[in-house]
């Protein structure tokens, strides 16, 4: 290793070693300070772009590469970072230290992701992510989160081991694990397995079910966590890897229209905000798809706004789930009087990721569809338009509408419950907020850090303003009469989970039933007809040994018997003389034959 | 504060929707006379006038309508039907 180089997510790994031994009134300071030091490190090393951290082991014949800082590692490596802070703050006042030290671990598993540059580093932190993250869903103690979690998991080790089979299939191809943009004229297998792998982590349908089932049964602090890392980091190692492969703009599509159509009806806060982030990710796989050099800048920004806001919007959300204890819409609302900073926060980040101007969605969101249109995709254009249109219905209007006014569905002990959160979670809060404004205001913060520096857009032109103050006025109006179609319902859809879900199920019934049941017969089957047959046999055998073999031997001996005493009767009879006689003939004729012969 | 501010635009409902109906009036107006349709992407959009106030009203009836009926198709179903 070089020695300027020091990789930020050793500082996270370290850090979380030793947080078990700092003790009051030094580890609030402590907390803060470790992700603080890994963004500076990031900071640091985003300062020296190039090819830092390769290490070399088995004679030099293999090299893994720790630090690749380019155009596209710096911006991603820098927001991962800066959210770990804000999420860390924001879980501040949780007494667990096991929480803090999985969510380091999973900002580590991503940042080390972000700057590895070959497939061996990529999957180590890739696996360390995944099973990091199970983490914070499992520390949750409420019901059915075990169970999440054990899901999530799983259906992660499937993606990692796809990912496996496919970047080993390719270095048995072409020798090389180094992790670069494939070629999309020249598919293999081998490509197809690596993009499957990491669209799971992207949750580009139809692998995007664990996406919803996972983030709302996580804690609150590390829901706001993984609303921002596993789908971005997968979205950098697409732009990295798939950039231009014409499979991902459809996928980015339906994926964008698909969270929307399912946010629109769902009952559970952090469901619908869960739903929001595939509908979100769907523009960045898009932008990704497209290739082109303003659509990767579109990706990136769009990630970066992304985490921002959809941080933010989690950790409103999160306020309500701490406070009140209740996730569903039917089990809430009217709480404004109660929560009024937590639903101007969650107004923030609504009105952001509804690319109000100068919030940070419409500084990102509108250079996707831009690159669209201009690559003459027009129903690409149309469509993702389309679900910036839902997106306002529901993140900007639906989900503060339901939670802070209308009628009242809270109980009284709700009601009770409900009021602002600790100050931790407000300054958090505030410094995403601020942050979602600073980028859609101070345009050169983001702009400067985008990849292709040589691609300007404008997001402040007349007509763009013009096409954003339509769009949102007609939404709003269309919510106004439209709202109780989209009101509150104590229902939950079905996705494609259903089949891995009840497919368990069907396992554990095969297994039960069909299964239980042939192992029975079998049982039965050995009972009547093994034993029996053996014991038949047994008895044959038996009287076989018995009358036969006994029978020939005791025959043999009987007959030997028989014979000497036959011999014994007529050579023994106790006279000498006669005996001396038999014995000197048998001897003489002996000694005849010896000598004649 | 953000409480007495909501509670006085509630009092005033009547207001606070005659003001909107001016403003987005008054925002309609100057995208129909006003804005450069140079950046329009598509024939579309410079002559149809209002082309993205139709398009969000179209946009929001077909996202609200197909998510009830695709619900309503059998998608959506009790609370704990996972439980059991």
């Amino acid at each position: 290793m070089t020695n300027s180089f020091i990789h930020p997510s050793l500082i996270l790994i370290f850090g979380a070693f030793i947080l078990p031994f700092i003790r009051e009134p030094f580890r609030k300071l402590y907390l803060t300070m470790v992700p603080s030091l890994a963004l500076l490190a990031v900071v640091f090393i985003n300062m020296n772009p190039g090819v830092h951290g390769v290490v070399s082991f088995m004679g030099g014949d293999w090299t893994l590469t720790f630090g690749r800082v380019d155009s596209l590692s710096i911006i991603f490596g820098f927001i991962m970072a800066l959210m770990a802070v804000i999420g860390t703050f924001y879980g501040l006042h949780v007494k667990d230290n096991w929480q803090h030290i999985a969510a380091w671990f999973y900002v580590s598993g991503s940042l080390g992701a972000i700057y590895c540059g070959d497939y061996l580093v990529l999957f180590l932190f890739w696996e360390m992510m995944a099973f990091a993250s199970t983490f914070l869903i499992w520390f949750n103690k409420e019901k059915g989160a075990l169970a999440a979690g054990y899901r999530y998991l799983l259906v992660h080790t499937f993606g990692g081991v796809i990912l496996l089979l496919g970047f080993v299939l390719r270095y048995q191809a072409v020798g090389d694990l180094s992790f670069v943009q494939l070629d999309e004229q020249n598919t293999h297998l081998y490509t197809w397995l690596i993009m499957a792998g990491l669209m799971l982590n992207a949750a580009v349908p139809p692998l995007h079910s664990w996406l919803p089932d996972a983030y709302s049964k996580a804690t609150v602090t590390g829901a706001v966590f993984m609303c921002a890392f596993t789908t971005k980091t997968a979205i950098y190692t697409l732009a990295r890897a798939f950039a231009g492969f014409d499979i991902l703009i459809v996928l980015g599509v339906v994926m964008a229209v698909y969270g929307i159509v399912y946010a629109l009806r769902e009952n559970d806060i952090r469901r619908l905000l869960a739903w929001e982030i595939v509908s979100q990710v769907g523009y960045m796989v898009c932008g990704v798809g497209i290739g082109t050099a303003l659509a990767i800048n579109g990706t990136c920004a769009h990630a970066f706004a992304h985490i921002l806001y959809k941080g933010l919007l989690f950790m409103a959300a999160g306020a309500v789930v701490h406070a009140t204890g209740k996730t569903k819409f039917t089990e809430l609302g009217g709480l404004y009087k109660k929560m009024p900073n937590t639903l101007f926060f969650m107004v923030i980040g609504g009105i952001s990721v509804s690319a109000f101007p100068f919030f940070s969605g419409f500084v990102s969101k509108s250079m996707i569809i831009s690159a669209s249109f201009e690559s003459h995709l027009l129903w690409v254009g149309f469509l993702l338009t389309l679900v910036s249109v839902g997106t306002f219905l529901v993140a900007g209007l639906r989900l503060p509408y339901l939670i802070f006014f209308g009628e009242s569905r809270c109980s009284d002990e709700t009601l009770a419950k409900a009021e602002d959160p600790p100050w931790n979670m407000h300054m958090a809060m505030l410094a995403a907020a601020f942050l979602c404004f600073f980028v859609g205001t101070y345009l050169p913060f983001l702009y400067n850090m985008l990849p292709n520096p040589e691609v300007t857009y404008n997001p402040y032109g007349g007509y763009h303003l013009s096409e954003t103050f339509q769009i949102i006025a007609f939404t709003a109006i269309a919510f106004y009469f439209l709202k109780e179609k989209i009101g509150a319902k104590a229902t939950i859809s079905l996705d494609l989970d259903w089949f891995y879900r009840l497919g368990g199920r069907g396992f554990l019934w095969l297994a039960k039933n069909p299964i239980q049941w042939l192992d029975t017969m079998w049982g039965m089957a050995y009972r009547v007809v093994g034993l029996y047959t053996l014991m038949t046999t047994a008895k044959f055998w038996s009287w076989f040994d018995w009358h036969a073999i006994d029978g020939v031997v005791d025959g043999s001996a009987r007959c030997v018997r028989a014979i000497g005493q036959r011999v014994t009767v007529v050579l023994q009879r106790g006279q000498i003389q006669q005996t001396i006689y038999i014995s000197i003939t048998f001897a003489a004729i002996l000694l005849i034959s010896f000598v004649w012969l | 504060m953000i409480v007495d501010l909501i509670d006085f635009l509630k009092k005033h409902q009547q207001a606070v929707q005659v003001y909107c109906i001016i403003a987005i009036a008054i925002m309609l107006v100057w995208s129909f006379l006003g804005v450069d349709t140079h950046h329009a992407h598509t024939w579309m959009e410079v002559h149809i006038p209002g082309f993205w106030s139709l398009f969000t009203l179209i946009s929001c009836v077909v996202l609200i309508y197909f998510s009830r009926w695709l619900g309503k198709s059998g998608i959506e179903t009790r609370e704990d039907y996972y439980d059991k």
